[in-house]
């Protein structure tokens, strides 16, 4: 069994998840550098979450292996998740930004 | 329609039985499939908390560079390292080198240790500062039991699966080191530990780093 898996999958090299490990540092900085620079809270918010689906997809795709799995896995697992995901915001952002426009000043 | 024509069809296709169609063991899919269910509970925690703070006309920013974000930083820092580790120990799995799965393993633990240990300090400096489930205790912001109860409600279940995290690698490491346990089951719990890495990529921004306290 793990002898087939050798055979078959490619792993990533020590270099290549070193490389992924420092760019998730290095992404991890940045953020940190945004919440300091005073930027509009969406503003923020987009760039914040922009950077954390990247870190999450370097993660799933190396560390977790996903890229180097059948790509059928993928197609099982991350459209479903997405789609889900959705459905709850579908709910949550007509609400959250009518919230937004009723709240008091102040 | 012969028997033969039947059996060919079959061979021929991935989804027809008897073969992997994803090509790995089943216990290597069940665990993709309990983390994307785990996924799902943490999204709905993450929207619920999003949701309460949007409907909260002011939400208290109180989380100052020292030391709460000196210590998350560090924590993300030593979760993201524990998942470099943890990949190095199913790459030495994968090698059937025993010793060393079982040391970067031991790293593994001892970078998500580092991890519970910093944040139950953080923990600690909020509940001396009043910080509560059902209360905040700052004068900038009106009083809101919703901060204390999706920080804690977050964070708190964040913590629980690191530490199960812990033990779960800390039975994988005496299991591996006794030849219990294949290389296989390393990689599982690999995976688990690796989601447990991912799902803090979006509760440090969301809890943290957007309620930063400017002086």
């Amino acid at each position: 069994m793990d002898a087939h898996a050798h055979a078959e999958g490619h792993t990533a090299s020590t270099n290549l998840v070193l490389g992924v490990w420092f760019a998730l540092l290095a992404m991890t900085g940045i953020e940190v550098y945004l919440a300091y620079i005073h930027l509009a809270a969406a503003l923020m918010l987009t760039l914040l979450m922009g950077l954390s689906v990247i870190k999450a997809g370097l993660i799933m795709a190396y560390f977790m292996h996903l890229r180097f799995e059948r790509f059928s896995l993928f197609l099982t697992l991350v459209p479903a998740l997405v789609l889900c995901i959705c459905l709850i915001m579908i709910f949550f952002f007509p609400d959250g930004h009518r919230l937004l426009e009723m709240r008091p000043p102040g | 329609m012969s028997d033969g024509h039947a059996e060919a069809v079959a061979v021929g296709s991935a989804w027809a039985g008897g073969v992997k169609p994803y090509a790995m063991s089943s216990k290597k899919l069940g665990m993709w499939l309990f983390i994307i269910s785990d996924a799902l509970t943490f999204s709905a925690l993450i929207l619920a908390y999003s949701y309460v703070r949007l409907s909260t006309a002011q939400w208290p920013t109180p989380f100052p560079f020292s030391p709460a974000i000196i210590f998350s930083t560090v924590m993300t820092f030593a979760l993201l390292t524990s998942s470099l580790t943890m990949v190095m120990a199913v790459a030495a799995a994968h090698r059937r080198d025993h010793r060393k799965t079982v040391l970067w393993l031991l790293a593994t633990m001892v970078f998500g240790a580092t991890f519970v240990v910093l944040h139950a300090m953080e923990w600690n400096h909020l509940i001396h500062e009043g910080l509560r489930p059902w209360g905040s205790p700052w004068p900038e912001w009106p009083d809101t039991p919703l901060f204390g109860g999706t920080f804690f409600g977050l964070t708190g279940m964040h913590m629980l699966h690191v530490t199960v995290g812990i033990i779960y690698l800390g039975i994988m490491a005496f299991g591996f080191g006794t030849k219990k346990f294949k290389p296989e089951d390393v990689e599982v719990s690999g995976l688990y530990w690796h989601f447990v890495d991912l799902v803090w990529m979006f509760i440090f921004p969301l809890v943290y780093l957007m309620s930063v306290k400017f002086p």
